[in-house]
């Protein structure tokens, strides 16, 4: 006979008989999340050189677009960034996919599958304050979505460069490709939402029983592709995003000069 | 001939402990093999439930090197040669001896969501994509191992609480099924308490029918209860036009 520890009985955090790095996973995602909300609240911060327009070019960092200085002539005492970043957080924040993460990785509720999580804690999921909040997600998709308009706005603008006679003219720069990979992620991240995927056809029961059904059939089913690999869209759009900001500000701050591809 | 070191448990609700055996490893070998060879030749007393060794009747689910799995769907050869394999019972679920627990509680849960109601004089003829979601969630094998992984219940006993996944699967496959008249998301809000599920997806990852439990059933659901229950404008605009009937 073997000793006689068993986990039937024990609870309590990391109690487990898992013998895998089942640790790896969620301390992968903290580390992540970590190291995107550290450098995306210094970036809030600055509230500078989040515009790039050396050389004709007109990249806009997407922790400041909309560009609601120009677009509606207003100042504030603060960066801009914090008019706009609260709706991409609270997309993020509210999301099934990143709300596995989280609970996982932050919370420990539960860190991995079959584990134990931390003694005395008095569990109500998502019944209670503050986490009956996400049931809002669907809102956020909502402003999210006019967001991503105005950056495939921005990743079009980022097409076209001032010349030195001040003629406008087409051109591609190594941003304008980084602008438009990102906003593709977004979209493909923000187009497979599971609250989307409800509201455009999941909700009914019946795929045939109409016109109208049978289109949001098809809609439902273009979602569910996207929404496949909502957890690849959400990290590739999220290192996007940021990567996306970094490569503007070092330009705009001279560290990078800005590749052109076509003039 | 190689050989493998088990360590099964062994005892009841009194107390018990993990016992090992060795046993003589063949090609294709599964869990469940090992566990007959270990009754067959060391312990004729050792208790486990299993049926059709072919993961389709979900009576031999355990914990396997603390993984919820079915026995007979766990292949030796997917372990570490040499690594010792522990088997133990499921954890959420009262011991009654062995590998044998008693999940009577699962049918007590099943009895509470009412079952399939077509309207009067219902048109039988249903198109396939009209019952594709619902046929995923009837490939359930009731093996239990979502119920015995999940938080909710195994971590923070709220069986008295919170359905589990599995007949959160069950609601899910009537409320999306064409022809059913009845709305269950009231059951669902309060009774259910979906609300309790933190969308953690172990319940997926253990599957072993591989349905897609979280996206498929869980967060629809949740959502159609965002609707009813969460919704501002939904709500507004019901309480305007009188609607909310299915």
């Amino acid at each position: 006979m073997s000793d006689s520890t068993s986990v039937l009985d024990r609870k309590g955090l990391g109690v487990t008989s898992r013998h895998d790095t089942w640790w790896l996973s969620p301390l992968l995602v903290f580390l992540g999340l970590v190291a995107f909300g550290v450098y995306s609240t210094w970036a809030a911060w600055q509230g500078t050189n989040y515009l790039y327009t050396g050389h004709g070019a007109d990249y806009l960092s997407p922790f400041y677009s909309p560009d609601v200085h120009s677009l509606l002539g207003i100042d504030v005492p603060f960066s801009y960034a914090f008019l706009i970043l609260w709706i991409p957080l609270g997309f993020r924040a509210t999301c099934y996919y990143y709300r596995k993460s989280y609970y996982r990785a932050f919370f420990l509720s539960p860190a991995a599958c079959a584990v134990g999580e931390p003694a005395g804690r008095k569990y109500k999921g998502e019944t209670a304050f503050p986490f009956i909040l996400q049931n809002i997600h669907r809102y956020f998709w909502y402003l999210a979505t006019i967001v991503v308009a105005f950056l495939w706005y921005d990743a079009i603008r980022a097409f076209f460069f001032t010349g030195k006679a001040g003629n406008i003219h087409f051109g591609v720069g190594l941003g304008t490709l980084i602008m438009l990979f990102n906003v593709i992620a977004l979209t493909g991240f923000s187009f497979g939402c599971n609250s989307l995927r409800h509201l455009v056809g999941g909700k009914l029961d019946c795929f045939s029983c109409s016109a109208t059904a049978r289109a949001r059939y098809k809609l439902w089913g273009g979602v569910t592709i996207l929404n496949l690999r909502h957890m690849e869209w959400a990290w590739v759009s999220l290192f996007s995003v940021g990567f996306t900001d970094l490569y503007i500000r070092l330009c705009a701050m001279g560290i990078w000069h800005d590749v052109r591809i076509i003039h | 001939m190689s050989t493998r070191l088990f360590k099964v448990w062994r005892g009841d609700k009194t107390g018990g402990q993990l016992v090992d055996y060795t046993v003589d490893v063949q090609d294709g070998m599964v869990v469940l093999d090992a566990i007959h060879q270990i009754q067959r030749e060391q312990a004729h007393d050792l208790a486990c439930r299993w049926n059709c060794k072919a993961a389709k009747c979900g009576s031999c689910s355990a914990e396997v090197n603390g993984k919820p799995r079915l026995m007979c769907k766990t292949r030796l050869d997917d372990f570490v040669e040499g690594q010792t394999i522990t088997v133990q019972p499921m954890k959420a679920f009262p011991l009654i001896r062995d590998l044998v627990t008693d999940v009577s509680w699962n049918y007590t849960v099943n009895k509470k969501i009412p079952p399939f109601t077509p309207k009067p004089d219902t048109n039988w003829l249903m198109q396939q994509r009209d019952v594709d979601r619902s046929q995923e969630f009837r490939k359930c094998i009731e093996c239990f191992l979502c119920q015995n992984v999940c938080h909710v219940l195994r971590e923070h006993d709220l069986e008295d609480k919170f359905f589990g996944p599995r007949f959160l699967v069950r609601v899910a496959s009537l409320e999306m099924h064409p022809l059913d008249s009845l709305d269950r998301t009231a059951l669902l809000k309060d009774e259910g308490g979906i609300g309790l599920c933190n969308i953690t997806k172990c319940c997926t990852e253990v599957c072993p029918e591989e349905i897609h439990i979280t996206d498929n059933a869980i967060i629809p659901l949740k959502e159609r209860v965002v609707d009813k229950y969460y919704d501002p404008i939904r709500i507004a605009l019901r309480v305007l036009t009188g609607g909310g009937k299915k």
